[in-house]
């Protein structure tokens, strides 16, 4: 009889357990139907920008955890088969216009106008040109990046592609995928990479 | 010897200290920033706006509001019906009257709704001022009671299971990465010693970076003349971060704030702050 009374606790607490021990998976799924509940469409914005796709999903279930190489090669595989290049072959633009593109932090905010100007932001993480002493350090300096690397084709094309889908060369980038996500048009991105790439910019100097 | 390696050197030892020059003229351009800054909020600490903000939340609390025409002084923040001091450490936390865990402004909610009988349309229709004529009883009543907590150590509890389940719902929100521009809360506030522009970054995954940040919420923002409360910092977050609008008081809010404030156990709270 003993035996038998004193398994009663030990039930519940078994019970009560699973109320707030539940798994992992389990939690991931009240955390996405939570932010569905507790989010709303506003500008631009949708709701459709909580929707993740596999290289998102990957990523946030790996966010504490150390990438497996497997997982990171198939990631970087299916963003690279996204990369689509100038069809006229050229892939450097305009390095003054790449410098406004870098300095611009408006586009896809829902305090933005849809209508209004789109820039890729890139000071907010790296250093760039000297002469800008404002920049952020989430991302590597690119100062020199074409006079430390070279200016040839295969360079020119990896900095066309990194900024078009940083994830084909770094699974789970910090850095937006701006042509995969089409926040930057083709020739936005070919001035972004003159600004890298062209012997004249002050990137380069 | 020495004569002849400086003469037939002085185009290195130039550039060289052209290099330092310029390296040094960017770092003093950096720390004069954040020194300018750090300076003007010592300046500014003794006259922070932020006083404005408690005075009007302390008539807030005070006052005969509502339909039911009570005050807020009946409101239990966690602590028994109208206990202040310290119920801003305390919180998010579970309130069974609500079967809910609600942060602060939840909870102000709660007591303007059930105890003045104010309709939650008419209680939510300015949650955020802007700085002007539009002003926001939440602000206010948030800067009067977090300013009673000044001093005194972060104290979160995880011991209910939803008071559990919520932080764990916002660690999973922290880490979870969408949008245009595949951000999450942990792209900029998941590492030491990161700035945006010249902007430092707390890591808010850590105690140290959680309680710098935690604790100084909520805070006056000078640029933009207004009190602002910890539900605005995480909407204009999530705004930055190219997400939809996260809605006051949602459980998503409460969720996040909870895995922040937690993260913060420990901080000597000293809000409301002058912030840029």
């Amino acid at each position: 009889m003993m035996t038998r009374l004193s398994i009663i606790p030990v039930v519940i607490s078994l019970l009560a357990g699973c109320a707030s021990n539940a798994s992992d998976s389990e939690i991931t799924a009240k955390a996405v139907a939570t932010m569905k509940s507790s989010f709303s469409a506003r500008g631009q914005a949708g709701m459709d920008r909580l929707d993740q796709d596999e290289t998102q999903r990957l990523c946030t279930d790996y966010a504490t955890r150390k990438l497996p190489p497997e997982v990171a090669a198939r990631i970087e595989k299916a963003n690279l088969e996204t990369i689509r290049y100038p069809a006229d072959g050229m892939l450097l633009g305009d390095w003054k216009n790449g410098e406004k593109i870098a300095q611009e932090g408006r586009g896809k905010q829902f305090s933005d106008d849809p209508q209004g100007p789109v820039g890729a932001n890139c000071y907010a993480c790296h250093r760039i040109t000297p002469q800008e002493l404002s920049y952020g350090t989430i991302g590597p300096s690119l100062y020199q990046f074409g006079k430390s690397r070279g200016y040839g084709a295969e360079i020119q094309k990896y900095a066309y592609g990194k900024i078009f889908n940083a994830d084909a060369f770094a699974a789970c980038s910090n850095m937006p995928r701006f042509g995969q996500h089409n926040i930057l048009t083709e020739q936005q991105i070919k001035d972004v990479t003159a600004l890298l790439m062209d012997p004249k910019s002050p990137v380069n100097q | 010897m020495s004569s002849m390696t400086g003469r037939a050197r002085p185009g290195i030892v130039a550039a060289f200290a052209l290099g330092c020059a310029l390296a040094a003229a960017i770092a003093t351009a950096q720390n004069s920033t954040s020194d300018e800054i750090a300076k003007y909020r010592e300046a500014l600490q003794d006259g922070n706006p932020a006083e404005l903000w408690e005075a009007r939340g302390e008539e807030l609390w005070k006052q005969k509001r509502g339909p039911k025409a009570v005050s807020l002084e009946t409101c239990d923040l966690g602590l028994g019906p109208g206990v202040v001091k310290g119920a801003y450490t305390r919180l998010p936390r579970y309130f069974a009257d609500a079967d809910r865990v609600m942060d602060l402004e939840t909870r102000l909610l709660w007591c303007m709704t059930t105890q003045q009988g104010i309709s939650e349309a008419d209680a939510t229709k300015t949650v955020f001022g802007d700085g002007n004529a539009k002003r926001s009883d939440f602000e206010a009543l948030a800067a009067w009671i977090v300013e009673q907590s000044q001093g005194m150590k972060m104290n979160v509890a995880l011991d209910h299971p939803k008071e559990v389940e919520a932080y764990r719902i916002g660690e999973k929100m922290f880490y979870y990465r969408g949008g245009s521009h595949d951000f999450a809360c942990t792209t900029c506030h998941g590492e030491d010693g990161k700035r945006i522009r010249l902007q430092d970054l707390p890591n808010l995954t850590q105690p140290a970076g959680a309680q710098v940040a935690y604790t100084t919420w909520p805070a006056y923002r000078v640029s933009q003349g207004e009190l602002r409360t910890m539900q605005w910092r995480l909407n204009d977050c999530f705004r930055q971060q190219r997400f939809p609008n996260l809605k006051f008081g949602s459980d998503g809010s409460i969720a996040l704030i909870m895995f922040l404030a937690r993260n913060a156990n420990g901080g000597v709270y000293t809000g409301p702050a002058l912030k840029r």
